[in-house]
């Protein structure tokens, strides 16, 4: 997957010369929380947070609102030079980003051109969709050996019982070294002849809701 | 006794509905429970209606005819162009000859007990082969080829324009049907299921509440595996007062899957045989004080069929017609009869002996993140109130 296929494409944006006024007002416009500014060509300048912004609006609290400082210019406050990103980049290099910057937002640039954003909300739903939970399935956990051709000795069982994988994804087991997690959705409302399939192997184990304690 | 007027919607034909023999969907189970609740003198020959097959066009009012045709074909064992679009030849729901008869004689069943209920000629109606809640517009799905609880809701709404308040019980999410009605206010969808963490098909989620019109019109209770009947039963009493009189229903319609028993082969939700009675109870009593007593209770899953469905099923018609429930012995008319075919020993008694019952550990910490679950989703009914 990649950015390109994530981005929201349709992209608000500001000049230098807009105010901290303009700004306000499109946040609670577009629901939106990040501002990209670029000039007459599209070129990206900066970039404004809805932080940024609220930073340099007078406190709610205040009982005289100085309304001078909305009238300041976006410029002013704005970030730069700013990190981001290109259409062709996985999305999980994003996923990277977002956490090693601890920001929410990237901007996608492609030919020195702003064409698209890139948020935490963006980056979450193509997670969600490699969970594969939008259709119908039964989720299954096997804890596996970490050793070559370890996914296609497991896909195996379901094939042999013509059940559709719907997604696959692996996580570590902190506690066991030398073994992971499979986890797949699988479509099949009835998962228990796979699982007696499984067991039967000995190797692989099915993980389970859990009934004890300390299971 | 409150005795009503009460109909059993049946036909020799609903066994038709058999995808093979070793699939855990077996609709022998209805002819179990008719058996077990004639050796019991529950059940009159003026009460078993037999219903004719669907309309087409009824069916139409939710499937595709896209859809409609490809099951039409597999019915005939041809090859299904796309077939696993359509979710059929698939491990969950085979081609099987006419399947389409089959699904269609199911669904005649279930708008029948509609009929029988709306033109007052009684007042509560069972079709236990119906309530096959995963069946999709567009495709099959686990198990249910065609949605007959989508259809018959419809088949109400268009004819005479009730409130219809949906409630399952199955321990699988009632997917199909609260997709069917996500955006319509005029019916409720309440589902109480196992956690889709693990279990098919994995929505009915708490956040899922339906869309523009329709918001604030879904339920969904997925209560954590292992819950047990305390927890179970305190989840829905609490909350389905207070959904049926946030909502005011015209009619009640509900799924009665009987697979949250913990003798169940596919799911852990581990309940006895109590929650059959005391749902159904509850449902009548929500019907006499909401609906002028107007009930459809339709089947669902349920995959231990020799030992559990029977009863509750049995239990749930008797209940329907006089309120009370069995208790002490089975027959051993019914026992002797079936005992050489089933591969497990028959129940003697109407409760469970709880013998190969084991209590849950985990039991207090289950009880917490169901109550969370319940906050959760009645957050909205108290707010809608004020």
């Amino acid at each position: 997957m990649f950015v390109k296929e994530i981005m929201k494409k349709k992209v608000i944006s500001l000049k230098k010369h807009n105010t901290i006024a303009d700004a306000l007002s499109l946040l609670h416009k577009h629901h939106i929380r990040h501002i990209p500014i670029v000039d007459d060509d599209q070129h990206l300048i900066g970039i404004v947070s809805d932080r940024d912004i609220r930073d340099a609006s007078p406190s709610i609290l205040d009982s005289e609102i100085n309304q001078a400082l909305l009238d300041h210019t976006i410029d002013q406050i704005m970030s730069s030079p700013v990190v981001t990103t290109h259409p062709d980049e996985l999305f999980e290099e994003v996923a990277n980003i977002f956490y090693e910057k601890e920001f929410a937002c990237v901007p996608v640039v492609h030919q020195k051109k702003l064409i698209g954003m890139v948020t935490e909300k963006d980056l979450l739903y193509a997670f969600i969709q490699l969970t594969g939970t939008q259709g119908p399935s039964t989720r299954l956990e096997i804890r596996v050996p970490d050793r070559v051709g370890i996914l296609s000795d497991v896909s195996t069982f379901f094939s042999k019982r013509n059940i559709k994988i719907v997604s696959v994804y692996t996580y570590p087991t902190p506690q066991q070294s030398g073994f992971k997690i499979l986890v797949f959705r699988i479509q099949t409302m009835n998962p228990m002849n796979v699982i007696h399939d499984i067991k039967q192997s000995k190797e692989f184990e099915v993980v389970t809701p859990m009934r004890e304690d300390n299971e | 006794m409150n005795a009503c007027k009460a109909a059993f919607v049946y036909s020799d034909d609903f066994l038709a509905y058999s995808f093979h023999e070793n699939h855990p969907f077996n609709q022998k189970r209805i002819l179990l429970t008719k058996k077990l609740l004639e050796n019991h003198h529950a059940l009159t020959i003026d009460q078993v209606i037999t219903p004719p097959v669907a309309e087409e066009e009824d069916i139409l009012s939710i499937h595709s005819p896209e859809y409609i045709h490809a099951v039409k074909h597999a019915s005939k064992l041809e090859p299904v162009a796309n077939q696993e679009i359509y979710g059929i030849g698939t491990t969950d729901t085979p081609m099987f000859q006419n399947m389409y008869d089959a699904a269609r004689r199911i669904v005649g069943g279930s708008i029948e007990a509609a009929n029988l209920v709306l033109t007052n000629q009684v007042d509560h109606a069972l079709n236990l082969a119906g309530g096959l809640h995963h069946g999709f517009p567009t495709h099959a799905s686990g198990f249910c080829i065609l949605n007959d609880i989508a259809i018959t809701i419809q088949y109400i709404r268009q004819h005479y324009h009730l409130k219809v308040l949906y409630i399952d019980i199955d321990a699988h999410h009632g997917d199909g049907v609260q997709h069917c009605f996500y955006d319509d206010p005029n019916v409720c969808t309440v589902s109480f299921h196992e956690t889709g963490r693990y279990l098919y098909p994995g929505t009915g989620k708490i956040s899922e509440r339906g869309i523009k019109k329709g918001f604030g019109y879904s339920f969904n209770f997925p209560l954590d595996a292992f819950t047990e009947d305390d927890s179970y039963l305190h989840t829905f009493n609490e909350s389905i007062d207070k959904i049926a009189s946030y909502f005011q229903p015209d009619i009640i319609v509900s799924q009665h899957g009987t697979d949250t028993h913990y003798l169940d082969p596919l799911t852990h939700m581990h309940t006895t045989m109590k929650i059959y009675e005391t749902i159904p109870k509850k449902i009548h009593q929500l019907a006499q004080q909401y609906c002028g007593g107007k009930w459809v209770a339709l089947g669902g899953g349920g995959y231990d069929i020799w030992r559990v469905v029977p009863r509750a099923w049995a239990q749930l018609w008797n209940i329907m017609q006089t309120n009370t429930s069995f208790s002490g012995a089975i027959s051993s008319d019914w026992i002797e009869e079936w005992q050489k075919e089933s591969p497990v020993t028959l129940p003697t008694t109407w409760h469970d002996s709880l013998e190969n019952y084991k209590a849950i550990p985990r039991r207090k910490e289950i009880s917490e993140f169901n109550r969370q679950v319940l906050e959760q989703v009645l957050k909205f009914v108290e707010n809608a109130k004020n």
